[in-house]
């Protein structure tokens, strides 16, 4: 008995020892997987600034696009981008924001609005050329629309308006009962109590959120290709009903001419892209930032 | 005088609860525009693909195996789309699934706070690049890294197209592997110690299978967004439909299909441009079954622990 005790020691030693050497060959593995993200991440930006930091300069901002890449710019596109989407802004907020505000404030548990919450998380999951098919048959062609600045920014509001209703939701759930308690103890009606305090307390998630949805919106290029690319538009639009051109459609097209010249311009372009992006994403971590200080 | 308060009152709370109800049917319309927009995608794929199946018998569409929509003679077998697609997904899974998975549980078991701080940042910028730009970069910077190692890899290639479609789904892998390990109670893990387990035995055999439900649901959450992924696909896997498993060659996905012909010159009402909602609801039933099952995963299989 006493022999088999002494002879099992050694051997858990030794297993020991091999469990040990595994479980730190494991962990520094894990590592080395999650630092490569951070690895691929430079090697992107390294690539795409190495390749269009030469294009950028003021007459790449104000120039047209053209078929002679030293001439080519992306004005057109960028006045696009932006039409597109403050008009979506204003479709996708107050629509989304109101079905949160339901959906947490209003509704009660029935089968509608469990199929409605159902549904959401469904058209999150939704592709989004699927968005641009339904945007280029019922805006573009059954609601004749066109190829415009409208069917884009009702294509893409779409298409965000399950980020934003999920977002809002968060942010309307994480305001204390006690505000709304309070309100109704001093006979406030249900609307002046969602609108007057739940909501602007709620603002600041909600403000993050949205931002967070119209970045992904900025980039989305497959929905808005195929409902505005089928016209050939240089200019930038003037009005909700004109033709357009956007970034990211201008990056696709650049990306896809054999020339060299435009692969510089389609980096040149992903550049500013990029940078839209990171002002818009930096507001929200402001934002963010700064409720929690607030709240802490 | 406390008959007109009263009366004043009255007629407040008349226009209070007109109001309350105004607001209340508003913010249900907009909370209906979501499930208007459900039913708007179907009707418009099941419409607008019912003259190509009047043409193209289902048979002939699910299992065929030439896919020639554009040139004479016309050929619609979905199965070089579907092949293509599956090439792509797959070849992401391998690269992605491992290594989002790898670095959920570094992040979850093994990394300190700091660590964490910087990482997950960089997972969520990974994770908000635009698709356009990971497809710019597969065509411009992976691909004649691919040519350097064998220089009859094609321009347009699966295989790089592949290595985006990774790097784009890992941070929906990684986070969400992430959340489902951070769910699982400490005791659990303080169990494993108290027995003698090494910090990897915790992970391997008690953390994980205990998380398994959400790694799984994240995994078909991941094939989902690939099969729907776009532009990547568009730009750098090239448009020539065909069946074919070897990842250096040029293929055509379902999405990048949709793409071509919607961007294309092709007639309106001609049954190429019907073609494209045949594709476009194949991709929306695939998609949609995948999203449902992770949901069911996730409902059924969840450990609940407290």
């Amino acid at each position: 008995m006493t022999s088999s005790e002494h002879s099992s020691a050694p051997e858990f030693n030794s297993r020991l020892e091999r469990r040990r050497a595994f479980s730190t060959i494991f962990k520094n593995s894990c590592a080395i997987l999650s630092w490569l993200c951070i690895g691929v991440l430079g090697f992107l930006l390294v690539h795409i600034f190495s390749s269009g930091w030469e294009w950028i300069s003021f007459d790449f901002i104000k120039n047209a696009p053209s078929r002679m890449p030293h001439k080519a710019g992306l004005f057109s596109a960028l006045m696009g981008t932006i039409w597109i989407i403050v008009t979506t802004a204003a479709i996708a907020i107050p629509v989304g924001v109101s079905s949160a505000l339901y959906l947490e404030e209003y509704a009660k548990k029935n089968r509608l609005n469990s199929f409605i919450e159902i549904n959401i998380s469904n058209l999150a999951g939704v592709p989004s050329i699927v968005y641009g098919i339904l945007g280029l048959t019922l805006f573009v062609r059954f609601m004749k629309l066109g190829p415009s600045v409208l069917s884009g920014a009702l294509t893409l509001s779409l298409l965000i308006l399950p980020v934003i209703i999920i977002a809002s939701r968060e942010a309307i759930k994480a305001v204390p009962n006690s505000i709304r308690l309070s309100a109704f103890a001093l006979g406030a009606t249900q609307f002046q109590t969602v609108f007057h305090h739940v909501l602007p307390a709620a603002m600041p998630g909600i403000m993050t959120g949205v931002i967070l949805a119209l970045s992904r919106a900025i980039g989305e290029t497959a929905p808005i290709l195929m409902v505005g690319a089928v016209a050939y538009v240089s200019r930038a639009p003037h009005g909700i009903m004109d033709g357009f051109t956007a970034l990211p459609i201008q990056i696709y097209n650049w990306a896809r001419e054999a020339k060299v010249e435009f692969e510089g311009l389609a980096a040149g372009g992903i550049i500013v892209l990029l940078l839209v992006l990171f002002m818009m994403n930096s507001v929200a971590i402001l934002i963010r930032n700064k409720t929690q200080k607030a709240q802490s | 005088m406390t008959e007109v308060v009263a009366a004043t009152f009255r007629q407040k709370t008349k226009k209070s609860k007109l109001i309350e109800e105004g607001v209340r049917c508003g913010i249900f319309l907009c909370a209906l525009a979501s499930v208007l927009t459900t039913f708007g995608i179907i009707l418009v794929l099941a419409k607008e693909a019912i003259p190509f199946f009047r043409e193209v018998s289902l048979v002939d569409f699910l299992f065929g195996t030439k896919w020639n929509a554009l040139i004479l003679p016309r050929s619609f077998g979905v199965l070089p789309l579907l092949m293509g697609t599956m090439l792509i997904v797959i070849g992401a899974g391998l690269i992605a699934l491992p290594v989002g998975l790898a670095s959920a549980i570094y992040l979850s078991e093994f990394a300190s706070q700091r660590v964490r701080k910087t990482v997950k940042p960089v997972l969520e910028i990974l994770a908000g690049i635009p698709t356009v730009v990971y497809g710019y970069f597969a065509l411009t910077g992976i691909t004649p890294i691919l040519k350097s190692f064998n220089d009859e890899i094609p321009v347009f290639n699966a295989l790089s197209a592949s290595i985006v479609v990774a790097v784009m789904i890992l941070p929906m892998v990684a986070s969400l592997c992430d959340d489902a390990l951070k769910a699982v109670p400490r005791s659990l893990r303080d169990g494993g110690y108290a027995l003698g387990s090494t910090k990897t035995e915790v992970s391997l055999k008690i953390v994980v299978p205990a998380a398994l439900s959400g790694i799984v649901a994240s995994f078909v959450l991941a094939f989902s967004r690939a099969i729907g992924e776009t532009m990547a696909v568009t730009l750098a896997a090239g448009g020539t439909p065909k069946m074919t498993l070897n990842p250096l060659e040029s293929i055509q996905t379902m999405t990048a299909y949709i793409v071509q012909v919607a961007t294309g010159d092709i007639e309106h009402g001609s049954i190429s441009y019907h073609s494209l909602y045949a594709v476009g609801g194949l991709l929306f039933l695939i998609t949609l079954a995948a999203n449902l099952l992770s949901y069911k995963i996730l409902k059924k299989y969840r450990e609940e622990y407290e």
